[in-house]
């Protein structure tokens, strides 16, 4: 570093790091990035990991087979334990999905620049999030075939169900949240399928992306209600993104189990849900700027921004397990103070100490600026997270329902193998989706990258 | 007035924002009203400079949103008090709280459907084709330059003077748009 440059820390450089590289023009970021679907060779390690994600996929495809074949016996779930693993990863990844529209919506209302390069993505990780996370409260049912039986429509059975129950508040919850992040999705896509299919050269890749286009032409007519749409859709999502996890927090809130009934559920459930959301954000965009080269679009300034993002809500989770334990020895309540033994001294305490080292103790490596500005300190750090926010659903579900109320009625609960190949096969099949969808449709917002050009270069004159 | 059937308008190309919205702004006041302009992304300070105005997309939302709230809680109320009525320990069939998780969801669903579907059928979209598209440059409008499109519809209209004036707004490539 030359003599009288400030070092690289300080608060001058960090307000000069760009949510932009510098130079880049309308047509330059539409080059680059459409260019990623439409003309760049996929490579081999393309094919590569799309093997192995679509080889773990098989797995699941399989461990479901089997289910349906011999039923929840299979798993490691027996009475007490009726939950484990399928309710452990549908919180998990429900939890994930929520990063994504979190990015869209509050920080679009919130007019955060940075939000642009980074929030397709984001937004096609929250559906194939939800999607992992629907296959598990459906195969859990045992029949999945009656899933159906949980949504109100004339039977000749004469019954409907049972609307007081959060299991049908759920119902609705998830699949209003799918339907409103794929609308959200859909909707600022337009534009760039727009663009793929003026751009494309190959007959049917014009017809796909003309049809999904929609006949898109940019007129300032359409613009304009696109943006009311738009804005109003940020609008509908930020309330929505925040009751999900609300909702599914008191499938375990209005029961009596200790552990479970209490009302900081709510709140530090959906800050554990942006928590693992953005750590997997950052898990996808660290290997994806350095796939395909664009560094210039998610910039340092992104990865410090979600690293930050990150931290805050660490905070709030640990906020959140200091006060489960605070109320639990406060209120005297013996079946809550034997729970906090349970978790300190347990048969499954090591989850629990693992849990605050993941969860808590590692992240708060992310206040150091060097740790934010280190791209591999960060991906492994949000894969840490990840992991910890798995051990807090394993926590919360198993270790309240092995020993509850009666000790008679107290159990052991361990995964099988088909707990284990269904869980990681729908690993596989989100990985899969994310290839795919690097592959044939503009990982980052084109539309909204020129008006982020457009921006900037107001700002420069 | 020289009017031939199978034109569509006049279409003129800009290279910057400013430019556009300059020249947008100058078409409106020569006093054409049948015209269109294309952008790459939402310019700010274009609908401003065409007059646009409030559009019905939010109120289209609001209904939609309504509806789904009102006939969530309405239909969960009628489930519980009128068609399948359960007396459990002579608890409230109309135990609102309980039906405000749905009555939420639906109403997010109800506003967030007939935003974008409204949005939708506003802009006449899907369309499979337009005129516009016949400009073989227009495939820019999706890219980088902005265009404007003055429609031969207009009363206005002339082929060559309404092509000149667009001229004098600095576009490039003026260029005829035909109907088929």
């Amino acid at each position: 570093m030359s003599a009288g440059q400030p070092p690289l820390d300080s608060p001058e450089i960090r307000r000069l790091t760009p949510v932009l590289g510098p130079g880049h023009t309308y047509g330059s970021v539409t080059d680059k990035i459409s260019a990623i679907v439409l003309t760049r060779p996929t490579s081999f390690g393309w094919f590569v990991g799309f093997a192995i994600a679509f080889s773990l996929m098989g797995m699941m495809t399989i461990a479901i087979a089997w289910l349906v074949t011999k039923g929840t016996g299979i798993w490691g779930i027996n009475i007490p334990i009726g939950w484990g693993f399928a309710i452990v990863n549908f919180v998990w990844w429900i939890g994930i999905g929520h990063a994504g529209t979190l990015i869209s919506a509050i920080l679009f209302l919130l007019n955060q620049k940075w939000r642009t390069s980074i929030n397709r993505f984001a937004e096609a990780m929250t559906l194939f999030a939800v999607a992992c996370a629907g296959i598990f409260p459906l195969i859990h049912t045992g029949r999945p075939w009656l899933a159906y039986w949980m949504f109100p429509y004339p039977s000749t059975m004469g019954i409907w169900p049972q609307f007081r129950s959060p299991l049908i508040w759920d119902v609705f919850a998830v699949s209003t949240y799918g339907t409103v992040s794929l609308l959200f999705w859909f909707v600022g896509l337009i534009p760039d399928l727009a663009t793929l299919r003026d751009r494309s050269i190959k007959k049917p890749a014009q017809i796909i992306y003309g049809m999904l286009a929609m006949g898109w032409r940019g007129s300032a007519r359409h613009w304009h209600r696109y943006q009311s749409a738009y804005l109003l859709l940020a609008g509908l999502a930020t309330p929505l993104v925040l009751s999900v996890h609300t909702v599914v927090s008191f499938d375990f809130a209005i029961a009596i189990v200790p552990g479970w009934h209490t009302t900081i559920f709510p709140p530090y459930f959906v800050a554990g849900a942006i928590y693992s959301g953005f750590a997997m954000v950052l898990t996808i965009a660290i290997p994806l700027r350095k796939a395909y080269n664009l560094e210039d679009f998610i910039t340092m300034r992104h990865l410090d921004n979600m690293a930050k993002v990150m931290l805050a809500t660490g905070l709030i989770v640990a906020y959140g397990y200091f006060f489960e334990f605070f109320m639990s020895l406060y209120s005297g309540n013996k079946f809550d103070v034997f729970l906090v033994q349970q978790r300190l001294h347990g048969p499954y305490a090591p989850f629990y100490y693992a849990l605050i080292l993941c969860n808590i103790l590692t992240p708060q490596l992310l206040w150091f600026y060097k740790m934010r500005h280190n791209v591999a300190v960060l991906f492994i750090m949000s894969i840490v997270v990840n992991i910890g926010m798995w051990l807090e659903r394993f926590v919360i579900v198993v270790i309240s329902l092995t020993r509850d109320f009666m000790p008679s009625a107290w159990g052991r609960y361990s995964p099988t193998f088909w707990d284990w190949a269904t869980f990681i096969g729908t690993i596989g099949m989100f990985v899969m989706l994310i290839f795919l969808f690097v592959r044939v449709l503009p990982a980052i917002s084109i539309a909204e990258m020129r008006e982020l050009v457009a921006e900037t270069s107001e700002e420069n004159k | 007035m020289e009017h031939r059937s199978h034109l569509y308008g006049v279409m003129g190309e800009f290279t910057t924002p400013e430019e556009f919205i300059e020249a947008a702004r100058k078409v409106r006041e020569a006093g054409y009203r049948r015209f269109d302009a294309y952008a790459p992304f939402p310019v700010e300070g274009l609908s401003e400079a065409m007059h646009l105005k409030r559009n019905l997309v939010p109120m289209i939302t609001l209904l939609g949103g309504l509806a789904g709230g009102l006939g969530g809680f309405g239909f969960q109320y009628w489930v519980n008090v009128s068609s399948y009525a359960m007396n459990i320990g002579g608890r409230p069939l109309n135990s609102w709280p309980a039906f405000i998780p749905v009555t939420f969801e639906l109403t997010i669903l109800g506003a967030a459907l007939s935003a974008v579907l409204g949005m939708l059928a506003l802009n006449g979209l899907p369309q499979p084709h337009h005129p516009v598209f016949n400009v073989h440059r227009f495939s820019h409008a999706s890219a980088d330059r902005f265009f404007i499109c003055i429609e031969a519809r207009d009363k206005k209209f002339h082929l060559v003077e309404t092509a000149r004036f667009l001229q004098g707004l600095h576009a490039h490539h003026v260029s005829e748009v035909s109907d088929d």
